[in-house]
């Protein structure tokens, strides 16, 4: 078995709907936010992605995560 | 009939209403109050002594059926930091103003008998001038029973309460909102300069006004048309301003490490998810209550709510991602409807939510009050603060004095005006526009934080000084230029992400006024604008010296990020280059 990694994966908005606020999930090592947000099945058509977070740094779909990281996924949302 | 200026002289409780000089006729909102405050107020003057004057001025395009176009700018110079001041405010004074063709209402000097307080009524011939004994005492919502009932339930009104009667320094001028509730001009102290005057309320005839005049109406139709689409279309204020309110903010700033929690001791706050738009929101539909309501009519965006408490009782409206932040993650209490129920008394009471949840999270750091006690606090708002107690005096006279009379370091002001939301440290262009704007501590002057957090207008590095300056810049110009158009502040993000937002909301201008403006020509407009700012807070006496970020947040860094204040004075003034 491939080596896996644990991430803490937070939603936010409208992303919440149905799914959940925060959770641990284990992915193969390599993996990237592109294939994490495969597996949670956002509805991405209606909400695209605003903000991608690893460990409260901004970051692109591309981003290699690595073990423990937290990541926060964002729809574009906006205030002040 | 062409539009007018309506200006009231309390000294001797007259009014005249002249024509508007040629070189105002192109100005509306925060460009023409600037320039009358700039042109007629002497920087110098004592911003509570008979030789200041409030300004109001509706946008250039406000009155007319362009989406969002609700604004009311007002402008005196600022008690709170002794420049000059620039504040808008949504609800309902602007459409009716322009409509009735005031192009600004000029208030001056000081009544010679000030045992009493004044009502002005402005009808389209007239200002009426009465004294009323009977509302003197009386806090927001009274003074706006009295006035809907003695007028109509459409009547403008804008009002103090008595923290604003007695001058404090945390008090706003609340205007009246579409259901009858209330919006402020919140920043700068300005209860107190309309309490200087001995003004306590001014209402607009909503009876006798006619339709806005249009050059073109069929341009306008066509422009109106596309930005109102471009507004619908943005997913932030087509989908999540009006689906969670201005408050989505907190997790997102929370998780950047930008959310100042104890009193600016950190960036992220324990109590983020118990107060956040998605709780909120959450609470909203298990209560009743609504997440969509407009400011201002003609309002597309609906960021506001009404919030209920647990038994469906109103709690309170209008209530926004600062005032949440201020007293849930500043000032740290972490249950909302105890926020809520003080947003409604600070409402009927006409204190500022930023200036007030700023000066109790650096009283936390005295013997005034526990961290975290939103009962106490409530308390000291309803006696001690309306009643002008010892107290209440030194909580109203907002953070930076605060911080004087206690002898602490830890005070969050530039130019003596608390900061908002967003920690300098951690969004440093945010932090740019704090230091550099001539409004003090301000976070609409400049909203950096679109591109340093929420990815509109491409995305610059929050953590990073590169390209900060430059980008508070084109924010604050574009910002200034936005405040005279009587357009809200959230236009912003269509026109960052949306190439034919902006096109469109200058045809609307065009179609207006039969002018031909193009976007250089906008963009000058904003440069002037801060330029004459400027120059008024130089010769009022703030410098360089004044352009600065406290202290403290250039020696501590901030947890979790260990970000820090790592501008030099030179690469702040670099931003007066244009």
């Amino acid at each position: 078995m491939s080596e896996m990694i644990k991430i803490t994966i937070k939603l936010f908005a409208q992303y919440r709907e149905g799914k959940f606020k925060v959770e641990k999930r284990e992915y193969a090592k390599d993996s990237t936010i592109e294939d994490i947000l495969d597996d949670i099945g956002l509805d991405l058509g209606k909400f695209p992605i605003g903000v991608l977070m690893v460990n409260g740094r901004h970051v692109q779909e591309d981003f290699v995560l690595e073990d423990e990281q937290i990541l926060a996924i964002f729809p574009k949302v906006g205030g002040g | 009939m062409s539009d007018k200026i309506y200006r009231v002289d309390m000294s001797n409780l007259t009014y005249k209403i002249e024509d508007v000089p040629q070189e105002w006729l192109g100005l509306g909102g925060r460009g023409l109050t600037s320039t009358v405050v700039a042109a007629e107020v002497d920087p110098e003057c004592h911003p509570l002594g008979p030789n200041n004057k409030m300004v109001f001025a509706p946008g250039l395009l406000s009155g007319t059926s362009a989406a969002n176009s609700g604004r009311t700018s007002l402008g005196a110079k600022s008690p709170l930091t002794g420049g000059i001041k620039e504040s808008n405010v949504g609800g309902t004074s602007a459409g009716i103003m322009a409509k009735l063709g005031v192009k600004a209402l000029i208030i001056e000097g000081i009544p010679k008998d000030d045992s009493t307080f004044y009502h002005l009524h402005v009808t389209k011939e007239k200002v009426e001038i009465e004294a009323v004994p009977e509302l003197v005492g009386k806090d927001n919502f009274a003074v706006l029973d009295a006035m809907m009932e003695k007028y109509s339930k459409k009547v403008a009104v804008m009002s103090i309460g008595r923290p604003g009667e007695q001058k404090m320094l945390i008090s706003n001028i609340s205007v009246k909102d579409p259901k009858g509730k209330l919006r402020s001009h919140g920043r700068g102290g300005l209860g107190a300069v309309m309490g200087s005057k001995k003004i306590k309320c001014i209402t607009i005839d909503a009876e006798n006004y006619k339709e806005t005049h249009l050059a073109d109406p069929e341009k306008f139709k066509e422009a109106s048309k596309i930005f109102t689409k471009a507004l619908q279309e943005n997913p932030i204020s087509g989908e999540g301003l009006p689906a969670f309110g201005t408050n989505v903010l907190v997790n997102i700033i929370n998780e950047a490490g930008g959310l100042p929690s104890h009193n600016f001791r950190s960036g992220s706050s324990e109590n983020a998810e118990n107060i956040c738009g998605e709780t909120m929101a959450e609470n909203i539909k298990n209560r009743g209550g609504s997440t969509t309501h407009g400011c201002h009519a003609g309002c597309v965006i609906q960021c506001s709510q009404t919030y209920n408490d647990k038994e469906g009782n109103y709690l309170a409206s209008g209530f926004e991602y600062e005032m949440i932040w201020a007293f849930g993650a500043n000032f740290g209490i972490s249950d909302l409807d105890q926020i809520a129920k003080i947003d409604n008394l600070m409402d009927d009471l006409g204190v500022d939510a930023i200036e007030t949840g700023v000066t109790f999270g650096v009283a936390a750091d005295t013997d005034l009050i526990e961290y975290g006690d939103g009962e106490r606090a409530y308390e000291i708002l309803k006696n001690d603060v309306a009643n002008g107690t010892p107290i209440g005096r030194i909580i109203g006279g907002g953070a930076g004095n605060l911080g004087k009379l206690y002898g602490l370091v830890r005070v969050p002001v530039v130019k003596n005006q608390s900061i908002p939301a967003y920690e300098p440290r951690a969004v440093k262009g945010q932090g740019i526009t704090y230091v550099t704007t001539p409004m003090g501590a301000d976070h609409t002057a400049g909203y950096a934080v679109a591109t340093n957090i929420l990815n509109s207008g491409g995305h610059i590095d929050p953590l990073q000084k590169e390209g900060q300056v430059e980008l508070s810049r084109n924010l604050q110009i574009a910002s200034a230029a936005v405040d005279s158009t009587g357009m809200c502040i959230f236009v912003a993000f269509p026109a960052l992400d949306d190439p034919k937002c902006l096109p469109a909301l200058i045809d609307m201008i065009n179609a207006r006024f039969g002018a031909n403006l193009t976007g250089d020509d906008v963009t000058n407009l904003g440069k002037n604008i801060l330029k004459i700012e400027h120059e008024f807070n130089l010769k009022a006496g703030l410098g360089k010296a004044d352009d600065r970020i406290p202290e403290f947040m250039k020696y501590e860094t901030l947890p979790p990020t260990d970000a820090i204040w790592d501008f030099t004075n030179e690469e702040i003034d670099e931003f007066w280059n244009f």
